[in-house]
């Protein structure tokens, strides 16, 4: 009863899905008054929402039926289990299980795995494209993604679980202030971030310009909702995760609270800068711009932490 | 009004159907996202894809090549769905309404809900339109 509590309201569905409409709503208007314009109003990513499930769901012709409407619904429950366990790794840090960690990165992948089935169960040109796409972005980040995410681990004494890495920033302070190994895996992580949330400039599988919508070409109606959704819900769980394992975490007491919102949203700020200031990057730019430049970072990154630094 | 239809009316995204135009009405529908006169602050935007679409802005005369894509289009978009013809030859045909290709104007082919007469439009006609569709939504 209380792991259901925990799953669809407090820290699970229903809390990630207000808080990730916010943060899209702030990523809008931001970008809105960067190009000089008003904006969107704050109820904006509500009102997408309830329309998307009130329009007609269309199933082409010859897709993969169940396939194609069920990938959108793991995606999301991945993400929301996500973003359950990081708010429990920071509310009951001792609660948690060893090597939680590693199933965080796991589950982390499985929305774009959602978007590259779904986008092959439809039957589309353009959204095969779009999910091709897509998994050769996975290809490139992931790398140095985990490998990123793994320095500040070794750095916290081989510490695999997040309450672990908490407890040791909350002794140590915050983990990428102190070491530049850390330093230069948070940069490799912030990139893989964006690309982790297909934003410009790695949003080369949903290009609208080239491919329409990428995978999402066929969805209509409450899939296509819960797709956005899901985006809107990353867009609030990545970059927590990046604040637990580099930032350390939001402490919960007076005015700690404030202080890890900021944290927050000083990465959303950045994402936002990222997404407005650069232009879309070719797939193959994409690619060669991780695997020749971010893996090899990362690697130093990471052969640093070993030396001690 | 039910809470329906007032997300509908909130969140109109636009899907652009270029049914053998001059380029000029395309052109006019562009500068309605630009910060000028910033449409997206009544929620609206513009999609790529017609399963997105909640207003389908048809322009251009309709010929017996477009008028297959156009009723094609039309039938993929889920519904409700609302047509808008944008643009003198949208509307009527205009100059080449005696036209030998001409497949008659848009509303012969599909139901239109809001006509923008103009060659080309101004945007403030389009964000007018618009207004109509909204109002004509809630049934007023």
């Amino acid at each position: 009863m209380k792991i259901l509590f925990y799953y669809v309201i407090f820290p699970g569905f229903l809390f990630t899905a207000a808080v990730g409409m916010l943060a899209s709503w702030i990523d809008r208007k931001v970008t809105a008054r960067i190009h000089w314009r008003v904006g969107p109003p704050l109820l904006q990513p509500l009102y997408d929402f309830i329309k998307l499930l009130s329009k007609e769901i269309i199933i082409p012709k010859g897709a993969a039926r169940w396939t194609f409407l069920l990938s959108p619904v793991f995606g999301m429950a991945a993400i929301v289990l996500v973003s359950t366990m990081l708010w429990l790794a920071m509310l009951e840090p001792d609660n948690a299980f060893s090597g939680d960690l590693i199933v965080i990165l796991y589950l982390l992948v499985i929305p774009s795995i959602a978007v590259i089935v779904g986008g092959f169960a439809s039957k589309n040109p353009l959204a095969s494209l779009g999910a091709s796409r897509e998994m050769k972005l996975i290809m490139a980040y992931e790398l140095p993604f985990i490998l990123a995410v793994f320095t500040p681990v070794i750095k916290a004494d081989y510490a695999i679980r997040m309450g672990e890495l908490l407890s040791f920033q909350l002794d140590n302070g915050i983990i990428f202030l102190r070491y530049p190994s850390c330093i230069i895996a948070f940069i490799v992580a912030i990139m893989c971030m964006q690309a982790k949330l297909t934003l410009v400039p790695f949003d080369a599988p949903e290009a609208e310009t080239e491919i329409m919508a990428g995978a999402y070409i066929e969805y209509s109606g409450a899939p296509l909702g819960i797709y956005k959704l899901t985006r809107m819900m990353m867009l609030f769980t990545v970059p927590m995760f990046l604040v637990i394992t580099f930032m350390g975490g939001i402490i919960f007491e007076g005015w700690h609270i404030l202080w890890g919102i900021l944290k927050y949203v000083a990465l959303l700020v950045i994402i936002i800068l990222i997404r407005n200031t650069s232009p879309r990057v070719r797939i193959d730019q994409a690619v060669k711009f991780f695997w020749k430049y971010m893996t090899v970072l990362a690697i130093v990154g990471v052969c640093l932490a070993f030396l001690g630094r | 009004m039910g809470i329906k239809l007032n997300a509908l009316t909130k969140s109109l995204w636009v899907f652009h159907l270029a049914a053998s135009p001059c380029n000029n009405c395309d052109i006019e529908i562009l500068d309605a996202l630009t910060p000028r006169h910033d449409i997206e602050r009544f929620g609206m935007l513009l999609v790529g894809s017609i399963k997105h679409a909640d207003i389908i802005l048809v322009t251009g005369y309709v010929n017996k090549k477009s008028v297959i894509r156009l009723k094609r289009l039309y039938d993929q978009a889920p519904k409700p769905c609302l047509v808008v013809a944008v643009g003198g030859c949208a509307c009527t045909g205009g100059m080449f309404r005696d036209g030998y290709y001409y497949a008659g104007p848009v509303d012969k082919v599909v139901p239109v809900d809001a006509y923008i007469p103009g060659c080309p439009p101004q945007p403030e006609a389009l964000i007018d339109a618009v207004v109509k569709v909204i109002n004509k939504l809630k049934g007023k």
